[in-house]
């Protein structure tokens, strides 16, 4: 039997808002009792409509945010980063790429730094390697070497994507949560993101959470699929399982709503327009 | 009189190793009512083009251009306050990264009544209501709520969705659209889009829609332009540009596509697209 990486049992979230001056606050309920497991070496999609929970669950996973309740279990054992705290250890093993980029790289840091600084603050590397590793991971995201010292606010947005992408693999982690990481990205970029990020699971055997709303994308990378609706997993299998016999309404919808860029349906929108 | 008409467009950043061309001799035009779409590989100066044009570009951006006109204003001699009665108000940007364009400190509600109250005049009530409206049209549920939560407390295609609210709060004349779907999944994006045909339809504004995805190409534009390394390659309307791509860098853009992945790695731009052949001239 294989290794679970991961695993979540019952994961619950709510986050309590408002209490303003004349409303008492209310609780949203994020996250309702959400289970799943990860094989080493595979990859868990999560696809939702926005604002069903999908950064929560990936913040829980990658342990910034602690379930409401519900167990987390990474390599089998239970995490409680309220009680233990958080290990350097699986801090280093358990990696995140943010779905907004720009808000989560420091605006005063050049790349290069961004990219050495895990090194720095983890292992003790010298500078001069620390340069080299970060340089390579440039170059291996589709970024040139003219790009190292430049700082974030003088890319685009594609390009800082791929910077969040390239810092998140420094640490060669186990397992990575990418919260929607190549929806940002052009079609030829998308698949170079895509191909490393496929490499990189064959050569290092990494385990991935990778939250998308792109059904081609789901459909290229992942083995089994999870579907979140307002919180809850609505539905859950593998890959082919999933496309092939979609079982919830809002699954079925969600295929429904692909935009269709065939010849065909252009002319008939096109005609629609000029009636 | 074309609505937006940019003439050979160059933007140049001053950059620590000099001086870096992000965008090089860019034309187009978007007439009332129209929906022109560009597209291009990351880093084409799409939205740099775009900052230009909204006057947004840090200082050490170096902008010129043969013309700049919108609805027939000189867009590069206009005073500062003369920009900002147009900019916000008659042109409205959905920016690139909705969390990152959202004041953290600010509540959701505050920043979309504040451009109603610039720009629209109207009293603390019919502000309210119409934020209200503007919440309720993006579909984010319960938007009385929500007027009272900060952008830290939504999630990104909730932000994203707010931005919306924000530019087309004053009906707007001419719309850029800096992909403006990417933090949706296809049920909100197709709301989206809906919303914003509509809008166009009804109001007869003029659109530009930067877009990576082909789908939503397909699904708004008459006309295309697309761009490469801060150039344009081609300029068809959609139709042709979907049956018959002129441009190997179109044509690469349409195959790369996953749907049409065939074996385990998808095909890259550059598996196709030869830059060396095909990179020099611009359509
Ligand atoms: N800090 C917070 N305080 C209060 N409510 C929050 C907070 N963070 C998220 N929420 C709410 O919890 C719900 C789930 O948010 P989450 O960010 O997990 O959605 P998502 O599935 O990632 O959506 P998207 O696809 O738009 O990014 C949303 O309704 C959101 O408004
Ligand atoms: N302030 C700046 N200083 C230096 N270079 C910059 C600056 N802002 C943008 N650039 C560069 O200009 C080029 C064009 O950027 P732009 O944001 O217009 O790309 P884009 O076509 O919108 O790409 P994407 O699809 O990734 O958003 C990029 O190579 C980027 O690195
Ligand atoms: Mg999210
Ligand atoms: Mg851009």
């Amino acid at each position: 039997m294989s290794e679970v990486v991961l695993e979540g049992r019952n994961l619950v979230r709510d986050y309590h808002v408002g209490g303003g001056l004349f409303s008492s606050g209310r609780v949203v309920h994020a996250v309702k009792n959400v289970s799943f497991k990860v094989e080493k070496g595979k990859t868990l999609a999560i696809v939702g409509e926005s604002g069903c929970g999908k950064s929560t669950l990936a913040r829980i996973i990658t342990m910034i945010d602690a379930p409401t309740s519900g167990d987390l279990l990474i390599d089998g054992d239970k995490v409680d980063i309220v009680k233990d705290g958080l290990t350097p250890e699986m801090r280093r093993k358990v990696q995140i790429v943010f779905q907004n980029p720009y808000g989560s790289l420091n605006p005063r840091q050049k790349i290069g730094d961004v990219l050495g600084e895990p090194l720095l603050v983890n292992t003790a590397m010298p500078a001069a390697e620390r340069r080299d590793r970060a340089m390579q991971m440039l170059l291996k995201v589709g970024l040139g070497p003219e790009h190292f010292s430049r700082y974030p606010h003088m890319f685009s947005g594609g390009q800082r994507q791929r910077i969040a992408i390239a810092r998140a693999l420094m640490l060669n982690p186990r397992l990575l949560v990418l919260d929607e990481p190549v929806s940002a990205l052009d079609l030829s970029v998308q698949a170079q993101v895509l191909n490393l990020l496929a490499d990189l699971q064959d050569e290092f055997d990494l385990t991935y959470v990778f939250i998308s709303h792109d059904l081609s994308v789901v459909r290229y990378i992942a083995d089994d699929v999870m579907v979140m609706y307002f919180g809850e997993a609505v539905e859950y299998g593998s890959r082919e399982r999933v496309f092939s016999d979609p079982r919830h309404d809002y699954t079925k919808t969600l295929f429904a709503a692909t935009p269709r860029a065939d010849v065909e349906s252009i002319k008939a929108r096109l005609a629609r327009r000029a009636a | 009189m074309h609505l937006l008409e940019i003439e050979n467009l160059v933007v140049e950043f001053e950059t620590a190793a000099g001086p870096f061309r992000a965008v090089d001799g860019v034309s187009l035009h978007v007439d009332e009512g129209e929906v022109l779409a560009i597209v291009g590989e990351s880093g084409s100066g799409k939205s740099v083009s775009m900052l230009a044009v909204m006057g947004l570009l840090p200082w050490t951006a170096k902008v010129s251009a043969d013309a700049m006109r919108f609805a027939g204003r000189d867009l590069l001699s206009l005073t500062a306050s003369q920009r900002r009665k147009i900019i916000g108000k008659d042109i409205a940007m959905i920016f690139q990264e909705p969390v990152a364009s959202l004041n953290p400190c600010f509540t959701v509600g505050f920043q979309i009544e504040e451009v109603l109250r610039v720009h629209m005049g109207l009293d603390g009530k019919a502000r309210r209501a119409r934020a209200i409206e503007l919440l309720n049209d993006v579909g984010i549920p319960d938007p009385e709520q929500r007027l009272g939560v900060f952008p830290h407390q939504m999630s990104g295609g909730q932000c994203q969705r707010v931005m919306i609210a924000i530019a087309i709060a004053c009906n707007p004349k001419l719309l850029i659209a800096d992909e403006p779907t990417t933090a949706l999944d296809v049920t909100i994006q197709k709301q989206i889009l809906d919303l914003l045909m509509n809008l166009q339809i009804e109001t007869g504004m003029g659109m530009i829609m930067i877009t990576h995805n082909m789908g939503v190409v397909a699904e708004t534009a008459d006309r295309v332009v697309v761009q490469y390394k801060g150039r344009k390659m081609e300029e068809a309307d959609v139709l042709s540009l979907f049956e018959a791509p002129k441009h190997n860098y179109t044509k690469a853009l349409l195959a790369a596509l996953p749907d049409r992945a065939t074996g385990d790695r998808l095909p890259t731009i550059s598996s196709i697209f030869n830059e060396d052949v095909d990179g020099g001239a611009p359509a």
